[in-house]
């Protein structure tokens, strides 16, 4: 399995995709993380969906955390991207015959794929939380937010849990990703429906009945990384969330060892 | 272990079309066996069952004396090239082999011998969406001896190579040989192959036509004897003369072509003596792979 995950991180290391990987994500966490202190004084929304985070919100201990957290849902729709494509390609390109010559052991293959991609996953949110934080350092004096209470003990135990939180909601949608890969055998196939069903379909959705938000993958991935919300709780949502996972991580597991590789 | 691969009845059915059935054939150790057949006919199924890429329908197998159901078991001592080469386009080639050295846990140091074993050390480091045909066929040979391996499984390798890299191929696969490795090599070059092929394993929509050695299927080929008498005239009297005696014979471009072995051509020339016909031109063909193959096969 670590040779598998060795030769993954070969590929997933490759200048194009990294460079232009770390670059998105630094570019959404820089924008999301300036609207939110920039505007924190306007009265208008600078959150998720309107949502008014005022100064004295973020002078609070949340305020370390805020900017980190509020690009994770894009982080998530990074994770899908890479991870589908990462995996479908495996097909596209014909290339899954020459890793199961070379390791026969379908389940080791999956695993070590697994592996690399949480690793990247984590370096996804390790990049999001330090371009969140000094930006968020940066921009406190100019939206007159003190940062006193951000270096307390209780302020980097919340840092340690959003970190968790976030890479757990980044590698539910990777995984969301890399289970469409599996399923559609196509890089395109796979990114596209994710995207659309994440991003437009859930939305919309969750928007027109309120009630299906609290069963709908893309949104308690979500719930989770921002620590649950008013209206799902953070346990519920972990609970569906690691329910979806592990069901259709099981049902593509049994698919990849089961299909006979005929491309 | 005397076999480098032996199948007993093999067999795959997708859907209503099968695909091989009951195929069984075996390939000694140590030896260079082509594998030929139309297309369609079996050949890359066969060999994806022979690693473990598709389950077999039914019958049983084994590569280097352990059972196909156990690919884990043998394909750390197989190299292999199926459908031709499939690599990631954005890695260089060097960077590609390194992946599969890192997969297999094999030595990084073997992928620059490796590279310049194939002869593409000077493009190791580009892009294998640069590389021409003929490269990235290279490049997925270079990938089949990473292992350094006991048995080489190789379909098609040497689509897309122009004739010196075909010589180069089939010197490499010799040099292979000779050093004790099995080839199983599937191609549609067959002059290729009758140079380098002691066995055979010949196809024909999903079932063995013929499998041994190369040298008895030729020799089990009915030979010509190709006789040229010194007039045009007696073209037809020699005709007559040798299917009196149960040769028969036509004429094609100037010449009398006698479905008889290479021993009868001293009766022929005698029979043609006494008949006051002298023969200017008197000659034996075996019939090379391809007429075989295609004589065997209806093509």
């Amino acid at each position: 399995m670590f040779n598998v995950a060795k030769a993954e991180l070969r590929k997933l290391r490759r200048p194009t995709l990294l460079i232009s990987t770390i670059l998105v994500v630094a570019a959404l966490t820089a924008l999301f993380t300036s609207i939110v202190f920039l505007r924190a004084n306007s009265g208008n929304g600078n959150g998720q969906r309107g949502e008014i985070i005022s100064p004295a919100t973020l002078s609070a201990a949340t305020g370390l955390v805020y900017g980190f957290k509020i690009v994770s849902f894009f982080l998530g729709i990074t994770a899908l991207c890479v991870f589908a494509s990462q995996t479908a390609q495996e097909y596209s390109l014909g290339t899954l015959r020459n890793l199961l010559v070379r390791q026969p052991s379908r389940m080791k293959i999956l695993a070590g794929k697994y592996l690399s991609m949480i690793i990247f996953a984590i370096a996804l949110v390790l990049i999001d939380a330090m371009v969140a934080i000094a930006i968020s350092y940066f921009l406190a004096p100019h939206a007159k937010v003190t940062t006193s209470a951000w270096f307390t003990a209780s302020a980097l135990a919340l840092l340690g849990k959003t970190f968790a939180n976030v890479l757990f909601g980044t590698i539910a949608f990777g995984t969301f990703g890399m289970i469409l890969g599996l399923l559609f055998r196509s890089p395109i196939s796979s990114i596209a429906t994710g995207v659309i069903w994440s991003l437009i379909l859930e939305n919309i959705l969750a928007g027109v009945v309120s009630s299906t938000q609290k069963w709908l993958p893309g949104q308690n991935f979500d719930n989770v990384s921002q620590g649950g919300s008013l209206t799902v709780s953070y346990h519920w949502s972990f609970m569906i969330a690691a329910a979806y996972l592990i069901v259709g991580f099981s049902i593509a597991a049994v698919l990849f060892k089961r299909r006979d590789v005929a491309n | 272990m005397t076999t480098a691969i032996s199948v007993k009845d093999l067999s795959k059915i997708y859907g209503e079309r099968s695909a091989l059935s009951h195929a069984s054939f075996e390939v000694p150790l140590g030896t260079v066996c082509g594998f030929v057949g139309p297309n369609g006919s079996g050949k890359t199924t066969t060999i994806r069952m022979l690693l473990g890429l598709i389950t077999p329908t039914g019958g049983t197998g084994t590569v280097l004396g352990e059972s196909i159901t156990h690919p884990e078991r043998y394909l750390p001592s197989v190299g292999a090239m199926i459908e031709g080469p499939a690599f990631y386009p954005a890695l260089s080639g060097a960077e590609n082999l390194r992946v599969l050295a890192s997969l297999g846990g094999f030595s990084q140091e073997r992928v620059h011998s490796l590279l310049e074993k194939v002869g593409l050390s000077e493009r190791g480091k580009s892009k294998y969406k640069t590389y021409s045909l003929g490269m990235k066929q290279r490049l997925g040979i270079a990938a089949a001896l990473l292992p350094n391996p006991k048995l080489l499984v190789l379909d098609e390798p040497t689509n897309g190579l122009d004739p010196s890299g075909i010589q180069e191929i089939r010197n490499l696969i010799k040099e292979l040989a000779s050093d004790g490795t099995s080839v199983f090599v599937s191609s549609h070059l067959l002059s290729e192959l009758e140079q380098i092929a002691e066995f055979l394993v010949m196809l024909r929509e999903g079932e063995v036509l013929f499998s041994g050695r190369t040298q008895d299927l030729l020799a089990a080929q009915i030979a010509t004897l190709i006789a040229k008498p010194e007039f045009s005239v007696d073209l037809n009297k020699l005709v007559e003369i040798t299917t009196r005696h149960g040769h028969p014979a036509t004429v094609e471009g100037g010449a009398v072509h006698i479905v008889a072995d290479a021993e009868w051509g001293a009766t022929l020339n005698r029979l043609a003596f006494n008949a006051g016909i002298t023969l200017s031109e008197l000659s034996a063909t075996q019939p090379t792979l391809e007429e075989t193959f295609f004589e065997m096969t209806g093509e």
